[in-house]
């Protein structure tokens, strides 16, 4: 700005123009302040409760503590302690043993949330016909979110433990003989939990691409000769990527940040990396959790930018 | 007067003095002997605790007898003490438990109860005091409550050793806690801590996930297979940790635990549903699953229980009127009918005496003196708890308290600890 302002009376040739020209820069002047602060409050509310926080748990990670005060300092002894036996080789470390499982459970997590989230897309998106139905189906998706995580979780339990429901039928059915104990309490208990808990996250952003498919390219996939299974994955599949990748990137954050659904319905025997995080600050080791929030904030941006990276977001909305 | 003051009066000035007259309340506060006169003005009682000993018709029954307002804040245990660390100013009471005593009295947030202020203080059972049980001295490893008990001086941070007239915390309930089993399930006598890792209960067994309390059930488990026998189960060093770990894991990848649990419901589910038959308990939960049809046991042990105990501490920044009610409440407290009402739920009071000139003679024989009750014994809602005929498990206070080996607490090594519990979960 300042650099035309200042051109304009040191170039002569400029002169017939010159009565123009400081009236455009004034007016882009405003524009850009207007944008400014029009985009202000929400950058104070970013840098108040998101810059300031994360600031805080960085400079805390390199903190000392005792049982009762944080001492400000500078050691690197909370991340070593993160990764305490990490470089040994000879069994992995609890920090990598951890991560794995949780990328474990992001990967089963994700895989089911896309498959069951992505059929019920398509189903409503393209085998229902009027908008009304669709809107109504739609809606019914969002009511497990009437009640709170915590109870839907629960709400498994009776179902699925030893002497529950489904051991009983199955019993009483004359399919098993003993209960099947990995129903509860098992790597198998938490995925469901998942699926339950997060699919709609994959329906809603899926089920948006959908939508704006031009229905035209459909019928000229079909009138060009092609099956329907070559309509999904040639024409439909490339063209909800985007959906795909925001709701890939709402479960795995989502699963990688757990530890309520892993702790309940894996029976707290289970590691997760936001119960590590949980139980240092319950004895008051802050440096020590936020020492590993950083490197958990750290692991999961890494995710996205690998996903960001096969998927081009910005572009493709 | 000040009312025809007050408009010309800037804020800033009636700030001043609203200072200068809590100041003078504050003065007042510390020299003792002035009458409270609480019934002129309601005084409201912050209480933070866990929500074990907040109960509805304690708070009720105050206001009715003191005029005193108290206003719950249930947290757990570890928010308790996370609180006092980090909010000194958002209580007024706090009921937390002995073993925190550890992290808490260093921080300075808390001051030395005055013995002088608490009418009943004498009487407070030697259990805490000496250690004591009818003149035995009972196991006093972990964060034992005589250790913790008395401080140098009001605003010292040092524990003293000997009985002062500062007292950290005083009491309101204590346990002996052991496993809760399943007879109906189990089918055979069990008598050992060591039947908690028995192949024979592989996936139905259970641990609290509390690091601290945690490792000395499996510390219990250890020294009851002959295996180890620790100096001081609640401070291990660092390879006793790593002994004790060793065996957690094991047991947990061989499949031995169901679950993990957490809070008093989770415990109380685990059991009644037949998931586990064998587990890590408090005495409430296990009356719980009873109540709710299901046989249990609150199974006693040879090699003893491992206690707990809680109490009421003053936080520093307490003065003038409020500091005043807190002394009634806890005098209040001590005075006979809390104690009756935490004695009938399997809990015990700090004042037995007082307690028991509040409780029917049956009621008292079959919770204190393990005698078969005479009549149906029940709960303070007046839901049967008990049938006549019924005896409580372990026996009398004596058999129980008596038989105590350890006390909930907080290691040197806690941080180690709590990074090698980690790792168990992770294995």
């Amino acid at each position: 700005m300042s650099t035309a302002t200042a051109r304009v009376p040191s170039l002569p040739e400029a002169a017939q123009a010159a009565p123009a020209l400081p009236g455009l820069a004034a007016e882009t002047r405003r524009q850009r302040r207007l944008a400014y602060w029009q985009a202000m409050p929400l950058g104070l509310v970013f840098l108040a409760f998101f810059l300031v926080p994360l600031a805080l748990t960085l400079i805390v990670s390199f903190w000392e503590y005792n049982e009762y005060e944080i001492i400000p300092a500078f050691t690197l002894q909370n991340y070593a302690d993160v990764f305490e036996g990490c470089l040994s080789g000879a069994d992995l470390c609890t920090t990598f043993r951890t991560y794995l499982s949780t990328l474990k459970f992001c990967l089963l997590g994700w895989a089911a949330t896309l498959t069951v989230g992505f059929t019920v897309a398509y189903f409503v998106a393209f085998h229902v016909r009027s908008t009304a139905m669709q809107t109504v189906l739609f809606l019914i998706c969002t009511i497990p979110f009437w009640t709170s995580n915590v109870i839907r979780m629960i709400a498994w339990i009776p179902l699925l433990g030893r002497n529950g429901l489904v051991n009983d039928t199955l019993m009483g059915l004359g399919v098993t003989k003993a209960p099947i104990e990995g129903l509860l309490y098992s790597d198998f208990s938490v995925v469901l939990a998942f699926i339950h808990l997060d699919t709609v996250f994959m329906i809603v952003p899926i089920f948006n691409s959908m939508m704006r498919i031009d229905r035209s390219l459909i019928e000229a996939a079909t009138d060009a000769g092609a099956t329907p299974w070559q309509t999904l994955w040639n024409v439909i599949v490339p063209l909800c990527k985007p959906g795909i990748a925001i709701g890939s990137i709402f479960v795995l954050t989502l699963i990688m940040g757990d530890f309520v659904t892993v702790g309940v319905m894996g029976g707290q025997q289970i590691a997760s990396v936001g119960k590590v995080i949980q139980v240092q600050m319950s004895y008051l080791q802050f440096p020590a959790a936020a020492a590993n929030a950083v490197v958990l904030l750290g692991a999961v941006m890494v995710l996205i930018g690998a996903l960001t990276r096969l998927i081009d977001l910005r572009r493709e909305l | 007067m000040t009312e025809t003051k007050t408009p010309r009066l800037s804020r800033r000035t009636l700030l001043q003095g609203a200072g200068a007259a809590a100041g003078l309340a504050a003065g007042s506060g510390v020299v003792t002997g002035f009458p409270a006169i609480i019934a002129a003005e309601p005084v409201t009682l912050r209480y933070l605790g866990t929500a074990v000993n907040q109960s509805g018709d304690i708070a009720r029954k105050v206001k009715e007898d003191l005029g005193i307002t108290i206003e719950y804040i249930p947290v757990v245990t570890d928010e308790v003490s996370k609180r006092v660390v980090t909010q000194p100013n958002s209580f007024d009471i706090v009921d937390s438990e002995y073993f925190s005593l550890k992290k808490l009295m260093p921080s300075g947030n808390l001051v030395g109860m005055d013995a002088r202020r608490i009418k009943n203080a004498d009487k407070i059972t030697p259990v805490f005091t000496k250690g004591e049980v009818a003149g035995k001295t009972i196991g006093d490893q972990g964060t034992a409550p005589k250790k913790v008990f008395y401080l140098e001086g009001q605003n010292s941070t040092k524990f003293a050793s000997s009985p002062t007239e500062w007292i950290t915390l005083i009491p309101t309930t204590y346990n002996a806690d052991t496993l809760g089993i399943r007879p109906d399930l189990i089918k055979r006598p069990i008598s050992s801590w060591k039947e908690l890792l028995n192949p024979e209960f592989k996936g139905k067994a259970s641990i609290l996930n509390i690091p601290s309390i945690g490792i000395m059930d499996a510390a219990m488990v250890v020294e009851a297979t002959g295996d180890y026998t620790y100096p001081d189960k609640g401070n291990m060093t660092r390879p006793e940790i790593d002994r004790t770990m060793k065996v957690l894991i094991e047991a947990k990848r061989a499949g031995q635990f169901r679950a993990f649990w957490q809070d008093f419901n989770e415990s109380v589910n685990l059991m009644a549903s037949g998931e586990t038959v064998i587990q890590s308990m408090w005495s409430p939960a296990v009356t719980k699953v009873r109540s709710q049809g299901v046989a249990c046991t609150y199974q006693p042990l040879k090699e003893g229980y491992r206690a707990w105990a809680s109490g009421f501490g003053l936080p520093k920044t307490l003065t003038g009127k409020k500091l005043d009610a807190a002394y009634d409440f806890i005098n209040w407290f001590l005075s006979g009918w809390a104690g009756a009402y935490l004695n009938r739920q399997g809990y015990y009071s700090a004042v037995l005496e007082t307690a028991k000139a509040q409780m029917e003679p049956y009621e008292w024989a079959f919770w204190m003196e393990g005698k078969p009750a005479e009549k149906d014994i029940k709960a303070p809602d007046g839901t049967v708890m008990e049938k006549a005929g019924a005896v409580r498990d372990g026996g009398s206070f004596e058999q129980r308290m008596g038989a105590v080996a350890c006390w909930n607490s907080v290691m040197d090594e806690n941080t180690y600890m709590v990074r090698k519990w980690n790792e168990f979960i992770a294995a």
